[in-house]
């Protein structure tokens, strides 16, 4: 596809290119905040919007590429570009939603948009990883960025626990993640991916070093994508943290941590996967009912979606459990396309009503609003339909391609597991909207924000996502397979032959 | 020359305990201490290893691991101390306010 060669020698510019755009971008808004006020922030933030537009266009020059860079520590295949390109949509949006917020809670404008960017780097660097230390430098760099935004509210207590929390559990379980690939490194010898997955063989597959290896590593991912029993976090992380940033929170941490787990452990561990998918088994299982049962209770709309995000990982872990199955990994990327639009949609809504200093919505603040904001009620209605997996939106189409993936590798118990959460969802997603449409708004009516340019634009570009993701799949899906197949270095007209 | 699965013990010894500490204890600073404990014993672990396999990677990482150890300590004490400036307390069992 490319003139370009990439050895260690030839230095390789295109592959990092939308890695350093935004990078770049990150250490400009740092050099330039200092002389911008606080109220004037928000041009900090169509600075950040530009630099991740320019990041989207080198992201999908790298389309195609499929080659390895700087000694195999880089892969620069469909798959680093697929999640490349969702993750700096999310932050598009995510930074479009907090232009207004940010000027409103007197944040401060420079620091927070390039801690969005510094995380939106660690993201795509872990989606590009090559070898498990490019692994861990992007989970880290992410997680660090993300620990500080979280307690970015440094006034709000509630906002310095969630960041609290955040970062102690988040430490912790890169311990065991740390752990986990040096006991890997020690069974296998190399740390670059590819190499890992030529040196499992039978033989490998009883090594004690690797075992204990897969169960940390296990652990360390387990707690990033917010997989019961490694969830406590979750919750209270995202009710605390200031709401643009747990949207970022729920949409781009998660997509970039099923982007280092799944070519981890699906791509490149895949051929000791007997070893694994038992234990993913149980813990999508777990997931799924502790999110959506624990969802049931919630009054406040972030700790909710908080709960919702944790039972949606189940359903994407019901598709790894089904690992060798190599549409289980499509189907899994094409849901992360819908479960992006959707949340981001979903807590944009939340930020429009939440009060200042609130911390969230409660379903109290959304009586009657089919009345007072019609057109954000819809959205919203949207929003919820699609969580719950309702035809044709995006979160139903997905769904389908996750359990239909399991139900080939014969998981029957594990979707009718998943077939009844998603009826117990229903619950709390309904709940909404009932609140929305059946109930008069509440007396003492909260002085709302009048609709933001920023807000009222990423709300339509997520609803406009999660239909035309759902109506539309067969792009989506082909564009999602063969990002999967390149993961696996296979070409994508092969895993077409396979299905 | 001492046996591989010396430092590999000592390593999962100092692991266990770091592990042990973050559990147990509820004093915030110690907490992270116990972190850092679990990190180094990582890299006990990553030079031990790279040294019996003979390969510079496991050397390596520890450089990586030790910069980002450092990085932790900024923002994690930037956020400790955040914290004690609103709550004037550092003990884990008083972060109560996020609960369902």
């Amino acid at each position: 596809m490319s003139h370009l060669t990439l050895s260690a020698v030839n230095f390789a510019w295109l592959p990092i290119l939308p890695l350093a755009a935004v990078a770049a971008g990150a250490m400009a808004i740092m050099l330039i905040g200092p002389g911008v006020e606080d109220e004037d922030s928000a041009g900090l933030g169509i600075l950040a919007l530009i630099t991740l537009l320019a990041a989207l266009i080198f992201a999908i020059f790298t389309l195609g590429e499929n080659s390895l860079a700087f000694g195999g520590s880089l892969a620069t295949d469909d798959y680093a570009a697929f999640f490349e390109i969702v993750i700096l949509i999310a932050t598009a949006l995510t930074v479009a939603m907090s232009l207004d917020y940010v000027a409103d809670e007197g944040m401060a404008g420079a620091e927070f948009y390039a801690l969005i960017l510094f995380a939106a780097f660690g993201m795509m660097l872990m989606a590009a990883a090559g070898d498990l230390i490019i692994i861990f430098i992007g989970l880290e760099t992410m997680s660090l960025a993300v620990y500080a935004l979280a307690g970015f509210l440094r006034r709000d207590p509630r906002s310095n626990e969630a960041a609290l929390k955040y970062f102690i559990l988040g430490a912790f379980s890169t311990g065991f993640l740390l752990y986990g690939i040096a006991l890997i490194y020690g069974a296998t010898g190399t740390i670059g991916l590819a190499p890992i997955r030529a040196a499992l063989n039978d033989r490998a597959a009883e090594n004690p070093l690797l075992l204990l290896g897969l169960g940390m590593m296990l652990i360390g991912f387990g707690f990033k994508v917010a997989a019961v029993p490694f969830h406590m976090w979750t919750p209270d992380a995202y009710e605390g943290a200031p709401t643009p940033v747990t949207a970022f929170m729920a949409v781009g941490v998660k997509l970039a941590a099923f982007a280092g787990f799944m070519r981890v452990f699906m791509a490149n561990l895949g051929p000791v996967s007997a070893q694994w998918t038992m234990v993913l088994w149980a813990i999508a299982a777990l997931t799924m009912t502790v999110g959506n049962f624990a969802a049931l209770v919630q009054q406040n709309l972030k700790r909710m979606l908080a709960y919702s995000a944790i039972a949606h990982a189940g359903y994407l872990l019901v598709g790894m459990a089904a690992t060798p199955r190599a549409m289980a990994g499509g189907a899994m990327l094409y849901y992360l396309i819908g479960y992006a639009f959707t949340n981001l949609g979903a807590f944009a809504v939340v930020i429009v009503l939440e009060r200042k200093g609130a911390g969230g919505a409660t379903l109290n603040d959304f009586r009657g609003l089919s009345r007072s904001r019609p057109g954000l009620a819809l959205a919203m209605t949207l929003f919820m339909l699609s969580l719950m997996g309702v035809p044709p939106l995006a979160g139903f189409v997905g769904k389908f391609y996750v359990f239909s993936a399991a139900l080939s590798a014969h998981l029957v118990w594990l979707v009718i597991i998943a077939a009844l959460n998603s009826a117990v969802s229903v619950y709390y997603y309904a709940r909404v909207i009932v609140v929305m449409y059946a109930q008069e708004e509440a007396v003492t009516a909260p002085p709302r924000l009048a609709p933001r340019p920023g807000l009222v634009a990423s709300v339509i570009v997520a609803v406009a996502g999660t239909i035309l993701v759902g109506l539309y799949p067969q792009p989506w899906l082909d564009a999602a397979n063969s990002a999967y197949a390149s993961a696996l270095g296979r070409s994508a007209t092969r895993i077409a032959a396979l299905r | 020359m001492t046996p591989i699965i010396d430092y590999m013990a000592l390593s999962a010894l100092l692991f266990a305990i770091g592990a042990i500490g973050v559990l147990i204890r509820r004093n915030v600073i110690v907490m992270f201490l116990a972190i850092e404990l679990m990190l180094n014993a990582v890299n006990l672990a990553f030079v031990a290893l790279g040294r019996r396999i003979g390969s510079m990677d496991g050397q390596v990482i520890v450089f990586f691991v030790m910069t980002v150890a450092a990085a932790e300590a900024a923002v994690g004490l930037a956020i400790i101390i955040s914290m004690f400036r609103n709550r004037e307390t550092v003990n884990a069992d008083e972060l109560n306010l996020l609960r369902w």
